[in-house]
């Protein structure tokens, strides 16, 4: 059997009345499809590159598909659709992947885009993506039979790879522009060939970014806008203020401070839009040090757990948006997330029982242990959720000292000098366990100096089998077995605490439309969007 | 001729003193610099949210922190010799490139808040020293005593919501119209537009530190022997007030102001933030955080260029405005 894909006309109406479903709030307010405009796109910090091929860092992300696209993209499911190939199939045996490309691509310097690019570009994603490196780690080669042909091949099975293929994960940048140079320090990262429906104009450091409609792209009817200007506001004030006085149009991730949500729900031309986050979520955790003389012992850990109420916390600190979540493996990923409740209930009694066990009995001044925590200090719900669990620690004997530190300090005291306790994370899921999870608790990736490695040192030979196994099984129904298992097990020896999967919103301006019709919503090529005159 | 002279000795000194001053900054900045945990690898890694050891040694290897630090330090200098002060792989570009496009701007708000504050720091406090006691210098006085306590931010802020978005006259975010391609007065009077507020955010604090040193200076002037002299002549009030009490009573406010400018440049960075500005001061802040030492080290040279530069010519001003300076 090959699973495959062809755009039959029952597949193609179905493609399109579920774009018709994505903009039917936009169809009832204006019938027909605008063209021409600027839109003001803030984003949060300024980009190192235009292209995400050396870096996954968001603000890469948040750009690279304007200008340079990926062979497929993904409706909110994460179920493929074309995009620059245009039909795909993958062998039984799950070691061969065949791309049809589309016809008559062109990048933006005039040079046909050809399966050669496509082998160049995933040869290139193995070597110098930090992803990449995994996700493509099974690749032997990429064959080229024809110049719309492209035919990877794998040494084991890559159960994931199919889900990996959008414009930011694994962008399909041009061969003759690479070729014998250093991919970190090619001038296409700051000023970008690509496939994609725009055209990179101008990038102004510490301001702006502008593209512009590209009238040669493959897709005649599209885009729609002229022109798009992409401005780096670094302040979370300014940008709710840029919102507010309509210098800014749309942005993503939840662009203002949590705290200001309600007061710009009230304005009328605001819309707060939560399709098109499905294609990375991310799980908040407390993740202990499991060398820490304290977190070492289960039962001092299952009393932390028991202390816990995620329904409280997720209303305190992140003002109610989000998912609470017992298992690292985020609810959005449907298909792999285990709903079990945690064997720990919130129970101060049971939590305070555990302590004296574990035989950290309360001291004459009714404390148990005084004990640091840290946490990543990108979004401003880290400070929040320590002071949370303090306060609730405090209660069962526990005393918390916050520390407070910049993102260097931080990854350097975690995952160099292993100089913490314990500490509020998070971790983005991706598309797929064996890219997103795996990561945190495999053994073989206690790496010291690798950021987002297995951090708790966290080491279970169960565990190490299990994600290694679902990381080659072509069986989607076992595939799900083994992560149950594995979430099973994660929650019975609670090497962190998993807490809740953020929500977070796309805020735009009610002239926008047609913007997060993909799993990767904005992060994608925007080629739709358009706007009210 | 006498000034002349003045001035080649003042540029003498200037330059004895600047080189080894630079050269001290430099090293103090690096080794300071590398006290600071975490590296410019550690940082673009954790922002890429993933990496292997692969890619955290290859970032290594690119910024050049796999060498000791004695090695970076001489290469730097070495670098710096041949006037050229490095290339940073975090922004993918060389560090003059960078500086180069941010500090018209800086310069720009420096300059025009600077500019600013003595003027209405000046005007405030002739004013109050003229009526000293009188209801315009209580008027005067708790408003600059408002100027004085209130952080610029928060002055900034509340300007924003004010006349950006309650009345919509002026925006609220960057240096420039972006994209809107304009030439001749229209540019001019977009970039003033975009200039009012932060330069209003930055200059205010300085406003009231001038203000409350004219009036000071005007009024201890006030009673020196040689103003009862210009009173007994017979001269307009307004000249002896301009031309006696003023000009000497500016010695101590551009003193302060040369001080001040190094200042500038530490609230730029806030200023910068708030509204978007993209000047030096947010760069720098990008460094810090970003561990890029390269760029750091070559805001931190140019930004004492700025200052030793701007002394030199508070040193000439006051060798105009009180001949008796600098003779020594």
């Amino acid at each position: 059997m090959t699973v495959g894909f062809r755009p039959t006309r029952r597949a193609t109406l179905a493609g399109l009345s579920a774009l018709a479903l994505g903009g039917t709030r936009s169809f009832a307010q204006a019938p027909a499809v605008k063209k021409g405009g600027t839109l003001n796109f803030l984003q949060t910090s300024e980009p190192n590159t235009l292209v995400s091929l050396t870096t996954t860092a968001t603000s890469a992300l948040t750009n690279s598909a304007k200008v340079t696209e990926g062979l497929l993209e993904y409706d909110y499911d994460i179920n493929p659709r074309p995009s620059l190939a245009t039909e795909w199939s993958i062998s039984p045996d799950g070691k061969t992947y065949t791309f049809k490309l589309r016809p008559n691509v062109k990048f933006h310097d005039g040079k046909p885009f050809t399966s050669a690019d496509v082998a160049y570009s995933i040869q290139l994603l193995k070597t110098v993506h930090p992803r990449g490196r995994n996700t493509f780690a099974n690749v032997a080669e990429v064959k080229t039979p024809d110049p719309l042909t492209a035919v990877i091949e794998l040494n084991k099975p890559a159960p994931y790879l199919i889900k990996a293929l959008t414009a930011a994960e694994s962008p399909m940048v041009p061969r003759h522009i690479y070729e014998g140079t250093d991919p970190r320090t090619n001038k296409n990262g700051n000023a970008p060939i690509g496939t994609g429906p725009y055209l990179f104009k101008e990038w102004v450091r510490g301001s702006h970014v502008i593209y512009e409609r590209n009238p040669n792209y493959w897709n005649p009817d599209l885009p729609r806008i002229d022109r798009m200007v992409c401005k780096f506001v670094p302040d979370p004030g300014a940008r709710s203020i840029a919102f507010e006085n309509g210098s800014g149009d749309i942005g993503y991730r939840t662009p203002v401070a949590l705290s200001d949500i309600e007061r710009l729900k009230k304005l009328p031309n605001l819309v707060f839009e939560t399709k098109g986050t499905s294609y990375s979520y991310n799980v908040q955790l407390l993740q202990f040090n499991l060398d820490s003389q304290y977190f070492k012992h289960l039962k001092v850990r299952q009393a932390i757990a028991h202390s816990i109420d995620r329904a409280a916390l997720l209303k305190v600190v992140a003002y109610g948006y989000g998912t609470i979540s017992y298992s690292p493996i985020a609810p959005g990923l449907k298909e792999f997330h285990d709903p079990t409740p945690s064997p720990y209930k919130y129970d101060l009694k049971k939590a305070e029982q555990l302590l004296d066990e574990a035989g950290f009995k309360r001291g004459p001044d009714k404390i148990r242990f005084k004990v640091p925590m840290d946490y990543n200090p990108i979004g401003d719900e880290g400070r929040r959720t320590c002071e949370y669990v303090r306060a609730v620690l405090a209660r069962i004997g526990i005393t918390v000292e916050v520390r407070s530190q910049d993102l260097p300090t931080f990854a350097r005291r975690i995952y160099t000098d292993r100089d913490f306790d314990f500490t509020y994370n998070g971790h983005s899921n991706l598309f797929d366990p064996t890219v997103g999870v795996q990561r945190i608790y495999w053994s073989k990736n206690f790496k010291k100096g690798v950021p987002f490695s297995n951090g708790s040192h966290y080491v279970n030979p169960k565990v190490d089998a299990l994600l290694e196994g679902a990381a080659v099984e072509i069986d989607p129904a076992k595939r799900k077995a083994m992560f149950v298992e594995f979430q099973k097990i994660i929650a019975e020896e609670i090497p962190d605490i998993s807490l809740y999967q953020p929500l977070y919103l796309t805020i735009k301006n009610k002239r926008v439309h047609a913007d997060s019709l993909t799993a990767d919503g904005v992060e994608a090529n925007m080629a739709q969007v358009w706007l009210d005159a | 001729m006498r000034m002349g002279r003045r001035i080649a000795a003042t540029l003498k000194r200037t330059a004895v003193h600047a080189g080894p001053t630079v050269l001290g900054i430099i090293v103090l900045d690096f080794l300071f610099l590398q006290l600071m945990p975490g590296n410019a690898a550690d940082v673009m890694a954790t922002e890429a949210g993933s990496a292997t050891e692969e890619t955290v040694a290859a970032l290594r290897h690119q910024f050049g922190i796999d060498q000791p630090v004695l090695t970076q330090l001489l290469n730097f200098l070495g670098h710096l010799a041949h006037l050229d002060l490095g290339f940073s792989p975090r922004f993918n570009t060389s560090v003059a490139d960078l500086i180069m496009a941010r500090l018209p701007n800086t310069l720009l708000l420096m300059v025009t808040a600077l500019a600013l504050a003595l003027v209405l720091g000046i005007v405030f406090g002739a004013v109050m020293a003229a009526w000293a006691g009188r209801w315009p210098d209580r008027v005067l006085s708790v408003i600059v005593l408002l100027f004085y306590s209130m952080p610029g931010f928060w002055v900034g802020l509340m300007a924003v919501v004010l006349f950006s978005v309650k009345l919509g006259w002026l925006p609220s975010d960057g240096n420039e119209t972006i994209g809107a391609d304009l030439t001749g007065f229209a540019m001019v009077s977009d970039r003033l537009a975009h200039l009012v507020l932060p330069a209003l955010a930055l200059a205010s604090f300085f406003v009231a530190v001038y203000a409350r040193l004219t009036r000071a200076a005007m009024l201890e002037v006030q009673r020196q022997d040689f103003m009862r002299t210009a009173k007994a002549k017979g001269l307009h009030p307004l000249l002896i007030q301009l031309r006696h009490a003023l000009r000497n009573a500016l010695v101590p406010v551009t003193t302060v102001a040369g001080m001040h400018l190094g200042n500038l440049l530490g609230g730029a960075v806030v200023v910068e933030t708030l509204f978007g500005w993209p000047g030096m001061g947010r760069l720098t802040l990008e460094a810090v955080l970003g561990r890029d030492y390269a760029v750091l080290l070559g805001v931190l040279l140019l930004s004492s260029f700025v200052v030793i530069v701007a002394n030199v010519l508070i040193d000439l001003l006051h060798a105009w405005l009180d001949p008796r300076i600098g003779s020594a």
